[in-house]
C-alpha cells in the first residue's frame, strides 16, 4: 500500500542552497527527533523543486537514526485509495489502528485533498492521534495549507500548528551545485563553462534543468565528443545563436581552425568551407539517429536498434532502419491502444516499449484479444419465452420489449422495481440474453453483489483499470439488486462514472431494485437521480394470468396434463410472489410424491390448508383454528396465517359464556 | 576506395581535373600547392615533359586536419589532357570521388572540350560510373584572355554544362576561380556523405 522510499532521495544527494535551507534544516531535525520538533511539518513549493526529494530524505535520515522505527512514505492518492479499499472490505479500523502505529508519516502531494470531505475528515483524525502518540507527521503540497482549496478549517489549523516552511527556486549557484552533482553522478563530463551555461538558462524548476542535463549527456553520448558551451546553447535553444531548425545539426564548428589562416586566406577559406561540409555531411546522418534516439527516448520507447547504428563504421541506411524503426514504434502504439482498451494493466508491459520485441507484443495484444475476459453475462436458466406476462406485469415487459428493440435509445436506464419474488431477475436475465444475441454484444449482467465483490478483488489485485477496462467495454450493463450498493462509496463512484460512460454511447443500462430509486437508503443523490431518469417500471404482485401461466408452465414439465382444478385452485389463492407460489407447488408435489398419489386440487388444499385426508373424510365438519403448521415445508409466515375464520362468533361466544 | 572510413575516422577525397590538353588543369595544382601552408601538402608529383605538358599525371596530397574528428584529407589529381594518353587518364579516373572538368575557354578550343567531355563519359563508364551521378564541376579557364578570343561563361554552359552542374570562370594562372572551384567539388563530394552512402 506505501510505496518504498527512493535510495536516491536522501539528504546526501540533496543539494542545499539558500532558497531550501530553511526547509532542509527542518527536515533534518525533525529526523533526528521525530515527534518532538516540529509536528507536523508542511512543506511546500512549486512543482520540480525538491518537495519528494527532502520528504524520503526525511524518511531516510530517521531510519539511519533509529532503525526501529516504524516509517512509512505515501502520496496523498495512495492514502486515499487505500481507505477506500478498506472501508470497503469493512476494514476501516484496521486501517486506522495501522496508520495511527506508524512513528513517521510521510505524505506527499496533500493538495489533492480539494473537495475531498472524508478525507480531509480522515487526515484530521489521523494527524490528531499521530500527534497525541508523538508520532511524526510530514506533509507536502504544492501550497500552503490555507490555499488549499475547499479545506476543512480544522485542518488547516492543524496542518498551520507545526511548521510550515516553503522551497524556493534555486538561484544560479545552486542551479550549478545541482547540475555538477547530477553530472558526477552519470559520470558524464563537460567541457568549463557547459554546465554554467544550463544554470545560466532561466527555469525555476530543477526538473528542467535535469532535462536539460539529459539532453546535454545524451547528445554527448551520441556524438562520442565533448560539447562546448556554444554547442549547448544551441542545443538547448538558449541564447539568439540557435538557429531554429537547425540545433544539433551544426556539431563541430569549434574545430574550425581559427589560427590556420598563415597558408593565405584562400585556403583557410576553403578549409573552414569543408569544415563546415564535413561537419554537416559526415555527422548529418549522427545527427539523424541522434535526434530519432533522443526523439523515441524522450517519448519512453528503448532505442537498441538505433544506439547500435552508431556504434557501426559507415551510415549505410541510416533513414531506412530510422523509417522501419518509426513504423515499429507506431505498430507498438497501436497494439497498446488496443490492448489498452482491454486490459490497460497489461498495456503497461515494458514490452510495447521496445520495438525489438514487436513480435512478443503481437502474441501479448492476440492474447489479450482472445483471453479478454467478458464481465459475466446473464444465466441462461431465464429465457424470456419462460417469463409468464400479465395485467401486473405487462408495464415492465413491454418496457423490457421496447429496450430490445432500440437497445440504449428508447428507455435507458431501465429499471424494473418490485418486491423479491416477483420475477425482476428472471427479466433482466431475460433482457440480458435476448440482447447478447446482437452482433459484437458485450453484455454485463450480474448481481449487485458480485459487481461490488469484483471490485473489491481488483483493488486488492491493483486491477482496478482492468476492471473498469472489462465493463467500459460492454455494450449493456444489467445489475440485479442495485439497493445493495447503498453505503459502498467507491463502487457508487465507479458505478457513476461508468454509467455516465455507457449512457453516451448509447448503451442498454438496465437495474432491479426492491423500491423506487429515491427511496432506497445509502444510495447518492447522483446515482438515484441517474437511476430515476430512465424509466422506472414496477412489477406488482402477480395476477391470476401470471399465476396460471407459471403453474402451467411448472406442472407442464414433468407432468403432461395438469390437472385444471389445481391450476385453478392453486391461481386463485393470494400469492405475494411467484417465488411464493412456486414454493406452494412444490410442496404440493411433493407431498405427493411423498404419498405417491396423483397431483390433485384436494391434496394441494390439504396440503396448504393442513388438512390431513384422513381426517377431513372422518370428520366433514370438524373446525380447526385454522393455524397450520405446515410439516413440510417447514414455519413459514404464510402457512401461520388464519385463513379460515367463518366460526369466530360462535367461539368468541363460547368463550363468553 | 572508401572516402570516409568510419573506423579509422578518415575522410579521403580524390577529386581528378579533366579536361582537354592545355586548359589549365596542372595549373590549378600549382596554385593550389602555392596557398598551402607547407605542413599541410604533401610532396606535388608532377611527372611532365620538357615542354611543360604533363606526361603521366599530377598528384596533390593535401591535408586538412582534424575536422569533426575525421583526419582529412584530399587528393588531387590531373589526367593528362593529350588524347594518345587515355589508358593513363582511365587508370587516374579510377576511384575518383568528384571530377573537376576544366575546360578551355577559347572559342577554338570548343570542340577539343566536348571531345575530352565525351572522352570523361566514356572513361568513366568503363569504371562503372555514371556522369551523372558523380559529383562534376565545370571551370572555364582562361577568362583573363581578351574577349575576342573566348566564350563567355554563359555561353559556355549553353556548350558545355547539359547536366546543369555549378560551374565557375576562371582564371587559374592567377588562381582566379581556383579555390571556389576547389570549394564547389569538395562541397558536392562530401555532401554525398549526407546521403549515408560512403563512395
Amino acid at each position: 500500500m506505501t510505496s518504498a522510499l527512493n535510495p536516491k532521495y536522501s539528504f546526501d544527494t540533496f543539494v542545499v542552497g539558500a532558497a531550501n535551507r530553511l526547509a532542509v534544516t527542518a527536515g533534518r531535525t525533525v529526523a533526528e527527533n521525530p515527534g518532538s520538533a516540529y509536528n507536523p511539518l508542511f512543506i511546500y513549493s512549486g512543482s520540480g523543486l525538491g518537495k519528494t526529494h527532502l520528504l524520503m530524505a526525511v524518511g531516510h535520515a530517521a531510519k539511519k537514526a533509529a532503525p526501529a522505527l516504524n516509517i512509512e512514505y505515501l502520496t496523498l492518492d495512495e492514502y486515499v485509495e487505500a481507505f477506500h479499499a478498506a472501508i470497503a472490505a469493512g476494514q476501516g479500523d484496521a486501517f486506522r489502528r495501522r496508520f495511527q502505529n506508524v512513528d513517521v508519516l510521510l505524505v506527499d502531494d496533500v493538495q489533492f485533498l480539494t473537495n475531498r470531505k472524508e478525507m480531509q475528515s480522515e487526515l484530521l483524525r489521523l494527524t490528531e492521534a499521530l500527534q497525541v502518540g508523538g508520532h511524526q507527521i510530514v506533509l507536502t503540497s504544492d501550497r500552503p495549507p490555507p490555499e488549499i482549496a475547499d479545506l476543512d478549517e480544522r485542518l488547516i489549523s492543524r496542518l498551520s500548528g507545526g511548521l510550515v516552511v516553503d522551497i524556493g527556486a534555486p538561484d544560479y549557484e545552486t542551479r550549478v551545485a545541482i547540475l555538477r552533482r547530477k553530472a558526477d553522478e552519470r559520470g558524464a563530463k563537460f567541457e568549463p563553462g557547459v554546465l554554467e551555461t544550463v544554470a545560466g538558462a532561466e527555469s525555476g524548476n530543477v526538473r528542467e534543468l535535469m532535462g536539460a542535463l539529459n539532453r546535454l549527456v545524451a547528445f554527448q553520448a551520441v556524438n562520442d565528443r565533448s560539447i562546448n558551451a556554444e554547442t549547448a546553447k544551441q542545443l538547448l535553444g538558449i541564447g539568439t545563436e540557435a538557429a531554429p531548425g537547425d540545433g544539433g545539426k551544426t556539431v563541430g564548428r569549434e574545430a574550425t581552425p581559427a589560427g590556420r589562416t598563415g597558408g593565405g586566406d584562400e585556403f583557410g577559406e576553403f578549409l573552414a568551407d569543408v569544415t563546415v561540409t564535413v561537419g554537416k555531411a559526415v555527422e548529418a546522418w549522427r545527427a539523424r539517429v541522434g535526434e530519432a534516439v533522443l526523439r523515441w527516448e524522450g517519448e519512453g520507447y528503448r532505442t537498441r536498434r538505433l544506439e547500435a547504428l552508431l556504434e557501426r563504421d559507415t551510415p549505410a541506411a541510416v533513414d531506412e532502419v530510422i523509417t522501419a524503426f518509426t513504423q515499429d514504434v507506431e505498430r507498438l502504439k497501436e497494439l497498446e491502444a488496443e490492448v489498452a482498451e482491454l486490459d490497460p494493466q497489461a498495456a503497461g508491459q515494458s514490452v510495447f516499449r521496445d520495438p525489438e520485441r514487436l513480435g512478443e507484443a503481437e502474441e501479448v495484444a492476440a492474447t489479450v484479444r482472445n483471453g479478454a475476459a467478458p464481465p459475466p453475462g446473464p444465466s441462461g436458466a431465464f429465457p424470456l419465452a419462460a417469463y409468464a406476462v400479465g395485467p401486473s406485469n405487462e408495464v415492465a415487459v413491454g418496457a423490457a420489449r421496447a429496450v430490445l428493440k432500440q437497445p440504449g435509445k428508447k428507455y435507458n436506464p431501465l429499471v424494473l422495481v418490485g418486491k423479491s419474488g416477483l420475477g425482476k431477475t428472471h427479466l433482466l436475465n431475460a433482457i440480458g440474453l435476448e440482447l447478447a444475441r446482437g452482433k459484437r454484444a458485450v453484455v454485463a449482467c450480474l448481481s449487485t453483489q458480485a459487481f461490488v465483490d469484483e471490485l473489491i478483488a481488483a483493488i486488492d489485485g491493483d486491477r482496478v483499470d482492468w476492471w473498469r477496462a472489462r465493463y467500459r467495454r460492454a455494450t449493456a450493463l444489467l445489475l440485479d439488486d442495485i439497493h445493495l450498493i447503498a453505503g459502498k462509496e467507491r463502487t457508487q463512484e465507479e458505478l457513476f462514472n461508468l454509467f455516465n460512460l455507457l449512457q453516451d454511447k448509447e448503451r442498454q443500462l438496465v437495474f432491479t431494485a426492491p423500491a423506487q430509486p429515491h427511496t432506497l437508503p445509502g444510495l447518492e443523490e447522483r446515482i438515484a437521480s441517474r437511476l430515476a431518469g430512465g424509466l422506472v417500471a414496477e412489477i406488482k404482485e402477480p395476477d391470476r394470468d401470471v399465476k396460471r401461466a407459471v403453474l402451467e408452465r411448472m406442472l407442464g414439465q414433468d407432468n403432461a396434463s395438469p390437472d385444471p382444478a389445481l391450476v385453478d385452485y392453486l391461481a386463485d389463492r393470494p400469492a405475494e410472489s411467484v417465488r411464493g407460489l412456486v414454493g406452494e407447488l412444490q410442496r404440493v408435489i411433493g407431498a405427493a410424491a411423498a404419498q405417491d398419489g396423483p397431483l390433485t386440487a384436494g391434496l394441494a388444499r390439504e396440503v396448504l390448508e393442513g388438512q390431513s385426508p384422513r381426517d377431513s373424510r372422518r370428520s366433514a365438519g370438524f373446525r380447526t383454528s385454522g393455524i397450520v403448521v405446515s410439516s413440510l415445508g417447514g414455519i413459514k409466515s404464510r402457512e401461520k396465517m388464519v385463513w379460515d375464520w367463518s366460526d369466530i362468533a360462535d367461539r368468541v361466544i363460547e368463550e363468553f359464556r | 576506395m572508401s572516402l570516409v572510413n568510419f573506423t579509422t575516422r578518415e575522410i579521403t577525397c580524390k577529386i581528378v581535373y579533366y579536361g582537354p590538353g592545355r586548359s589549365g588543369k596542372t595549373t590549378n595544382l600549382h596554385y593550389i600547392y602555392g596557398r598551402v601552408p607547407d605542413s599541410r601538402r604533401g610532396r606535388m608529383v608532377s611527372l611532365a615533359t620538357q615542354t611543360d605538358r604533363t606526361l603521366f599525371f599530377d598528384f596533390l596530397p593535401i591535408d586538412l586536419g582534424q575536422i569533426s574528428g575525421f583526419s582529412t584529407r584530399f587528393q588531387l589529381y590531373t589526367v593528362p589532357g593529350q588524347v594518345y594518353y587515355n589508358a593513363t587518364r582511365r587508370l587516374v579516373l579510377q576511384g575518383a570521388d568528384g571530377v573537376v572538368f576544366v575546360g578551355d575557354s577559347q572559342a577554338r578550343q570548343l570542340d577539343e572540350n566536348l571531345e575530352s567531355l565525351q572522352n570523361l563519359q566514356s572513361n568513366l563508364l568503363e569504371h562503372g560510373v555514371d556522369i551523372r551521378t558523380i559529383p562534376l564541376v565545370l571551370q572555364y579557364n582562361k577568362q583573363d584572355l581578351p574577349r575576342e578570343l573566348i566564350l563567355s561563361p554563359a555561353d559556355l554552359d549553353d556548350a558545355l554544362n547539359f547536366r546543369g552542374v555549378p560551374s565557375f570562370s576562371a582564371d587559374a594562372l592567377h588562381g582566379r576561380g581556383v579555390f571556389e572551384t576547389l570549394k564547389g567539388i569538395s562541397e558536392l563530394v562530401l555532401k554525398k556523405l549526407a546521403a549515408g552512402t560512403a563512395a
